[in-house]
């Protein structure tokens, strides 16, 4: 392996490892601010000190989760420079703002009324308190919505143009990063996500007291507040990921097929429900992609292009090209690519000697070849396809996991509205062992994000191998190793707290009530 | 009305301010370095980490937002910088990273590591992490070991990746002036904060032991800095050069600058007398913003008068200016309308912290606290 290979290895894996583990308490946070904003709004109304009592159970839960999600999100946005310094160059005209307005609008807002949240129960009015909980729980959605903004545009890059002078893309149209609809669909999806989880969480360990019977009222209270939001919720999450999935269909064909395991494009394509890979098959075999299959017809050309006539190209068309239905293949790309960057390579020259003219034939062809400037990088044609199997089992098992999810909060919902949930003990052990399932339901949805796009770090515009930092790849190894250490201790020591706060229970943590 | 230029000094002077809010917000990591110090026995520390556990999260997000402006303002300097000096950086990240758990986890029950080790951490972040920081923020002044190349693509020059800051006695003293600093602002945020007689006598004697350390650290910092040659672009050919005397040639040629670190400097000096003297417990807020003051002047002394804000030891020409490591004058214009929003920032943070400081701290009241640290 060559050592920019393993350089850009271990930056992804390092990027991976941080992504993966901040996504761990992420989710929760999103959603388990609402739904503390949910009891202590009750509780405001109503006035009922039970409900103030279970506010504060799960804001102290909250804030162990809260605290790990910042340690290790701060690592985030760093590592764009300390392992991505070509990206943070090539795209943070564009990329810097999201992440800068992030910082002012949603961070500042999450830590100055976090204090409220917790410390000013005695100190401020309710109702000051209660628009500090609901501001906590605006900003960290805030916080969601701008860094989504900065993936989204990662994914569907708009509102730029390239500067051959500085080498660099530059931003032309704030209003197109904004409102990207990969980015919007991308928000939207990944906070009811982020609800969806909230809601198994409350619900699962709410489960777990009726299964001591303990803490009944409140128990009973928690699941009634987190399965309707969290019924609510999934139906959102549903539409959000169809929107989610029709965005990626237009612009990241690349990861649709492989997200299938599509191999052949085709009109009436189905959507495989259940499947094993084969895993001898490779884009230029003739194998079968599938050992085994049950496929539902024409729904993926429906939920791809919302017809379901509609032609859906695979990894096969995507990488040889398909003249038939206009598709360029990656070589074609590549040829054009390297035109653009060799243009451009001239362009430089000639304008440090003050060859006018030389400068501006340069840069004719590389305005001419720009779009694909991308794959003038590529080594070979096959590096433009992602992990098949990783994108295909991560997709399926998160859509398999959300549609348990919603058929699980409509249980827990019906059961608890009838009066049977507490005697219904296998539901209230689908509810406690659900809660694992939601994160791994959360991470194989950003699996399937990242690792389908690749080998981009822009799509279609910068492969990870050129965004990287020009570190050695042991530093590299050095700082992921340290990471996997800190964050795994970390992880272990929250997850020991989480669970004795749980067993202490609602009267263990509220003394003052 | 405008062009390039003066949004490129608007935005480092954001950039300063930004930076010098966040060194005021470092009583937190001082506060952290003094809790065995301060405290005599458990319910005093329980009151010391109570105390600052209410404020630690505007200081970490002044360090995101920090980070945040360089990267949207500046990206060359965010990619050349952190991808450079990727072991100093690194270390400091990993220095906040443990802070961020250590106030919650360390009272609560089956914390894994037990109180002492999340105290360890506390004081590794406020001492080690301040330290590193005032290294990074030296080489702005003595510079970095990179290369830039023609497409703006960079590279470190040794395989140290930033450590060999450490050898420079300039970025050395920067450290140590943090350090001490952050430990004063410390002692006079909790003579303002906390409610309880024998810790504001204790904090009284600290006090004076700290700023005889504190102060030949800063007037050696001061002198070296005006002493110091600095790095000048010509603005029409961009081409780099030393200047003598350059940081000393900048106060004198920008007086509003010189005005504003002397300002800064009286009340920083107040702030000490009214303490010490007067026995006053308003002083963190003449500190503050005398600390404010200062360290605007001197980030700002990078920003103007055609400064270079980040000189390469290895190849003069590669250095960063605001003037070649900016984002486009569209990406300005845009961020500049966004930070119209910084005053509405502060304004909720001074009423939340009014709201909450009302009364001050004591052992009861952090007793009584279900939620406390």
């Amino acid at each position: 392996m060559e050592a920019s290979d393993l350089l850009t290895d271990w930056s992804r894996a390092q990027f991976a490892l941080t992504a993966l583990y901040h996504w761990l308490f992420v989710p929760l946070t999103l959603g388990l601010t609402f739904i503390v904003a949910i009891m202590e709004s009750i509780y405001v109304k109503t006035g009922d000190i039970w409900w103030k009592k279970t506010t504060k159970f799960w804001m102290s839960l909250l804030a162990i989760n809260f605290a790990i999600g910042l340690a290790t999100g701060i690592i985030m946005e760093f590592e764009f420079g300390t392992n991505w310094s070509n990206y943070s160059w090539i795209v943070g005209d564009i990329f810097g703002a999201p992440l800068a307005i992030e910082g002012l609008m949603a961070f500042f807002m999450e830590s100055t009324f976090f204090a409220v949240m917790f410390f000013g129960w005695d100190k401020v009015s309710a109702k000051m308190h209660l628009t500090s909980t609901w501001l906590v729980a605006i900003g960290s959605n805030l916080s969601a919505l701008w860094i989504l903004i900065a993936n989204g545009w990662m994914q569907h890059p708009v509102g730029m143009k390239f500067n051959p002078d500085t080498a660099r893309n530059e931003m032309d149209n704030f209003a197109q990063v904004i409102f990207n609809p990969n980015a919007v669909s991308k928000f939207l999806h990944t906070v009811s996500g982020g609800y969806v989880m909230a809601s198994l969480f409350v619900m699962g360990i709410s489960a777990w007291y009726l299964l001591k019977k303990r803490d009944i009222l409140f128990a009973k209270r928690s699941i009634i507040v987190s399965a309707s939001f969290g019924l609510i919720t999934s139906i959102f999450l549903i539409v959000s990921g169809d929107e989610s999935a029709y965005n990626v269909a237009q612009t990241q064909p690349m990861k649709l097929a492989a997200m299938e395991g599509l191999y052949q494009g085709k009109t009436d394509a189905g959507i495989v429900a259940v499947g094993i890979l084969n895993s001898k098959k490779e884009v230029d075999n003739n194998e079968e992609p599938f050992l085994f299959e049950i496929e539902i017809p024409e729904a993926l050309s429906f939920l791809a292009y919302h017809s379901t006539a509609a032609y859906v190209p695979g990894i096969k068309d995507l990488v040889y090209g398909n003249k038939d239905k206009g598709i360029l293949s990656v070589k074609e790309k590549m040829a054009q690519g390297k035109l653009a960057v060799n243009a451009l390579r001239t362009y430089k020259d000639a304008k440090k000697i003050n060859d006018t003219k030389t400068a501006q034939a340069a840069l004719k062809v590389f305005e001419e070849n720009q779009k694909y400037m991308g794959y003038g990088y590529l080594k070979n044609e096959k590096q433009a396809i992602p992990s098949v199997a990783l994108s295909f089992y991560s997709f399926h098992t998160m859509v398999t996991l959300g549609s348990w999810f919603l058929l699980l909060f409509i249980l827990a919902l019906y059961f608890t509205l009838k009066e049977k949930l507490q005697n219904n003990k296998w539901l209230l052990y689908s509810m406690l062992f659900t809660i694992p399932l939601g994160y791994v339901a959360q991470e194989t949805g950003w699996i399937v994000a990242e690792v389908g796009r690749q080998p981009w770090a822009i799509q279609d515009m910068l492969p990870v191998g050129m965004a990287t930092s020009n570190v050695a790849s042991s530093s590299v190894q050095v700082t992921f190793w340290l990471f996997a250490i800190l964050f795994t201790g970390l992880l272990i020591a929250e997850v020991k707290i989480m669970l004795t706060q749980i067993k202490l229970g609602v009267n263990g943590e509220s003394k003052d009530v | 009305m405008y062009n390039l230029y003066d949004l490129q000094q608007y935005w480092w002077l954001l950039v300063s301010v930004i930076g010098a809010f966040f060194v005021f917000m470092m009583f937190v990591q001082g506060g952290q370095t003094l809790l065995n110090t301060i405290a005599k026995n458990e319910d005093e520390k329980d009151l010391i980490i109570n105390s600052l556990g209410r404020k630690w999260e505007i200081g970490f997000s002044s360090l995101v937002m920090f980070g945040g402006a360089l990267f949207a303002a500046f990206p060359l300097f965010y990619a050349v910088s952190f991808g450079g000096a990727y072991y100093v950086w690194m270390a400091i990240l990993f220095c906040f990273i443990i802070q961020a758990v250590s106030y919650e986890y360390r009272k609560k029950p089956n914390n894994f590591f037990g109180q002492i080790f999340y105290e360890k951490l506390l004081f590794i972040n406020g001492s080690l992490g301040i330290f590193l920081i005032g290294v990074a923020l030296g080489t702005l002044f003595t510079g970095g070991n990179f290369e830039v190349n023609d497409m703006n693509l960079s590279h470190w020059t040794n395989p140290y990746y930033g450590l060999e800051a450490l050898l420079n006695p300039f970025n050395v003293v920067f450290g140590l002036v943090l350090v001490f600093l952050s430990r004063i602002q410390a002692l006079l945020y909790f003579y303002n904060s906390l409610d309880n007689e024998v810790i504001h006598k204790r904090i009284i004697s600290i006090l004076k032991r700290e700023f005889s350390i504190f102060l030949p650290f800063f007037l050696l910092f001061v002198v070296s800095l005006l002493l110091l040659n600095g790095y000048s672009f010509d603005p029409n050919t961009n081409k780099i050069y030393i200047q003598s005397y350059k940081f000393l040639n900048n106060f004198l040629q920008t007086p509003i600058l010189l005005i504003t670190i002397l300002l800064g400097v009286v009340l920083f000096l107040y702030a000490i007398y009214n303490t010490l003297a007067k026995k006053q417990s308003n002083s963190i807020w003449f500190l503050g913003i005398g600390t404010i003051m200062i360290v605007t002047s001197i980030m700002m002394s990078l920003g103007v008068n055609y400064t270079v804000i980040y000189p390469s030891i290895s190849n003069i020409q590669s250095s960063l200016t605001i003037v070649n490591s900016s984002g486009s004058l569209y990406t300005l214009e845009v961020m500049s309308v966004v930070s119209l929003l910084v005053p509405v920032v502060l304004g909720y943070i001074i009423v939340v912290w009014r709201s909450m400081d009302k009364t001050k701290l004591s052992i009861d009241e952090v007793k009584s606290d279900h939620h406390h640290y």
